[in-house]
């Protein structure tokens, strides 16, 4: 929701501008008229900054919609935070922990140990661990995504061993893989591997099952070789799709990598907000909530504007 | 004039939940080189169907469909088709859209040069050279459908099969494309089918007007030359009698024999 309501507030000014550029044309074309043909002066409007007022107002009257329910909104978490710790002994208020946040981000990058590292690496290290899990999920689940899509044979096969796993949480893996790797960190990549992949095998068995039969006809037609098929046919129809199906990962890796860390321990904000809550410190619990969220918010706009790129009015 | 295209005995059925359905019955027709053939008939008349037949996009169930003395396979450019929703592969641009059909047919001979002038002339046909770097999505309707006939007469086909090509558009640029369809046509003297529901289309386009029975087993009821002489001008034809007749012929067919038979 966040995602939409940030690109909504990015498009909103420009709107608005546009509409005071037109009015500005209009105005000018209107002055234009009276000056060559003398026409009642007392009916067209007074040249000069009259006339620009009325556009910068609809300007700042767009932004102030765009910008002001959120802000408002954010008050009122805020407010109804610094009620809350205000009502509790030990949880902390909004001055509090931004006393702690501004402490924390100052020297983000510092190391003293393996298990004592400033958030910058705790962050930087989890990112490392969604993109590992999340690169293998993509070369694996992808290919696997176009044959079962494009093979009725292979999807009868592989439908059932997907329903059947698809719903397991990815937590559940992750013991098999600290059994078979030995290891926190790739057991977590597993983990990040295995909740990741099934949203793309099945999105981009979905793309390839819907693509147009237009297209193919076409392909027909044109008697096209199977490998033209598909690199010009079958792969940019069902870019969308994959794109689709790799946003919606994302979502789920970054939320999973968290509850990996923090059973597994290491570096990373999961393992990071855990050794907070030994250590009793709320207020840097508080701020992990924050910077995962950011961090979550960041990359799914990230992704989202990768998908813009790719997708040229088509369905 | 050699036929290029017979449909000799053809029928074809298919198998549904609700058992055999029979499309289209004892069809018998031949096409001959450079003359412009219509396909009309009231909806589930098993018209597309025929024009997919002689596209190869299905074979029949029954009886022998021969291109230039061969048995129709299966698809291919030499009977290049337009659709009636353009196809055009909305992440290649006009150009590109049009260049790869002129490569997948004269590719191998020819170099890269030649192809692209081969695209370019393409596109100057139906007056489309402004839109060559535009997506498809970028233009209008009646333009998309443009690019579609551009990439068809790129491909030098042998026949032309077009499924309600300017079904989709409203009445002005339906009769835009009309007139820049007979330039062209007029220009490379194509052999064309087209299947249509206007009844003007089919008299201002085509040299014969097949008209089909309804379905199911629909067959061919009544073949109608049209000997009006070509090029065709609209204007002209709003007055002349032959004209009418030709519309009168068509219009009995299809709503006093075929109206009966459905009562």
């Amino acid at each position: 929701m966040t995602t939409a309501t940030l690109a909504q507030g990015l498009e909103g000014p420009s709107a608005a501008e546009m509409d005071s550029g037109t009015r500005n044309a209009s105005h000018v074309a209107r002055d234009g008229a009276a000056t060559t043909t003398e026409a009642p002066v007392a009916t067209s409007p007074a040249p000069g900054p009259v006339v620009n007022r009325p556009a910068i107002g609809e300007y700042f009257g767009s932004f102030m919609r765009a910008v002001l329910p959120p802000l408002i909104g954010l008050a009122l978490v805020v407010g109804l935070w610094a009620l809350v710790a205000m009502k509790s002994s030990d949880f902390p208020g909004p001055s509090k922990t931004f006393d702690a946040a501004v402490v924390l981000f100052s020297d983000p990058f510092y190391s003293n140990g393996p298990n004592d590292q400033g958030i910058g690496w705790n962050i930087l290290s989890s990112l490392k661990r969604v993109a590992v899990g999340f690169g293998v999920a993509a070369l694996v689940g992808i290919p696997l995504g176009f044959i079962i899509g494009r093979f009725a044979f292979m999807n009868s096969m592989l439908a059932p061993i997907i329903s059947l796993l698809r719903p397991v949480s990815p937590l559940a893996w992750l013991p098999i893989g600290l059994m078979v790797f030995k290891a926190a960190d790739p057991a977590s990549t597993w983990t990040i591997f295995i909740c990741s992949i099934w949203p793309m095998i099945l999105n981009t068995a979905q793309g390839v099952q819907r693509v147009p039969q237009d297209y193919l006809n076409v392909a027909r037609v044109l008697n096209l070789s199977e490998f033209r098929i598909i690199t010009k046919i079958l792969f940019p129809s069902v870019l969308p799709y994959m794109l689709t199906g790799i946003r919606l990962s994302i979502g789920t890796a970054w939320l999973v990598i968290v509850a990996a860390e923090m059973l597994t321990g290491g570096v990373g904000i999961g393992f990071w907000v855990w050794d907070e809550w030994n250590n009793l410190k709320v207020e840097h619990i508080l701020i992990a909530i924050f910077v995962i969220g950011i961090v979550g918010l960041l990359l799914e706009y990230l992704l989202l504007l990768i998908a813009r790129r790719f997708s040229y009015g088509v369905n | 004039m050699n036929a290029i295209v017979k449909v000799e005995n053809v029928g074809m059925s298919f198998d549904t939940k609700k058992g055999r359905f029979i499309a289209l019955q004892d069809v018998n027709l031949q096409i001959r080189s450079g003359e412009v053939v219509s396909l009309i008939g009231h909806s589930g008349c098993g018209k597309s169907t025929l024009l997919n037949l002689i596209a190869g996009l299905t074979l029949p169930t029954s009886g022998v469909m021969l291109c230039s003395g061969r048995e129709i396979a299966g698809p291919g450019p030499e009977r290049a088709v337009v659709f009636q929703n353009h196809s055009l592969l909305p992440w290649l641009t006009c150009f590109e859209n049009v260049y790869l059909a002129v490569e997948r047919v004269f590719g191998a001979k020819e170099g890269r040069e030649a192809l692209k002038a081969r695209t370019a002339r393409a596109l100057e046909m139906v007056h489309m050279e402004h839109a060559a770097h535009k997506l498809p999505q970028e233009i209008s309707g009646g333009m998309k459908q443009r690019i579609g006939i551009a990439r068809a007469f790129a491909m030098e086909p042998k026949i032309l099969l077009m499924d309600e090509p300017f079904g989709a558009l409203d009445a002005l640029t339906r009769a835009a494309l009309q007139d820049e369809l007979i330039g062209v046509m007029e220009k490379t003297g194509a052999t064309v089918v087209m299947v249509t529901h206007d009844v003007d289309e089919a008299v201002l386009l085509s040299d014969r007007v097949v008209m089909m029975t309804n379905g199911p087993a629909a067959t061919i009821g009544e073949i109608l030359a049209v000997e009006l002489p070509k090029p065709r001008d609209r204007l002209q034809l709003a007055h002349d009698a032959r004209f009418a007749e030709c519309r009168a012929a068509i219009l009995e067919f299809l709503y006093q024999k075929q109206m009966k038979k459905a009562a």
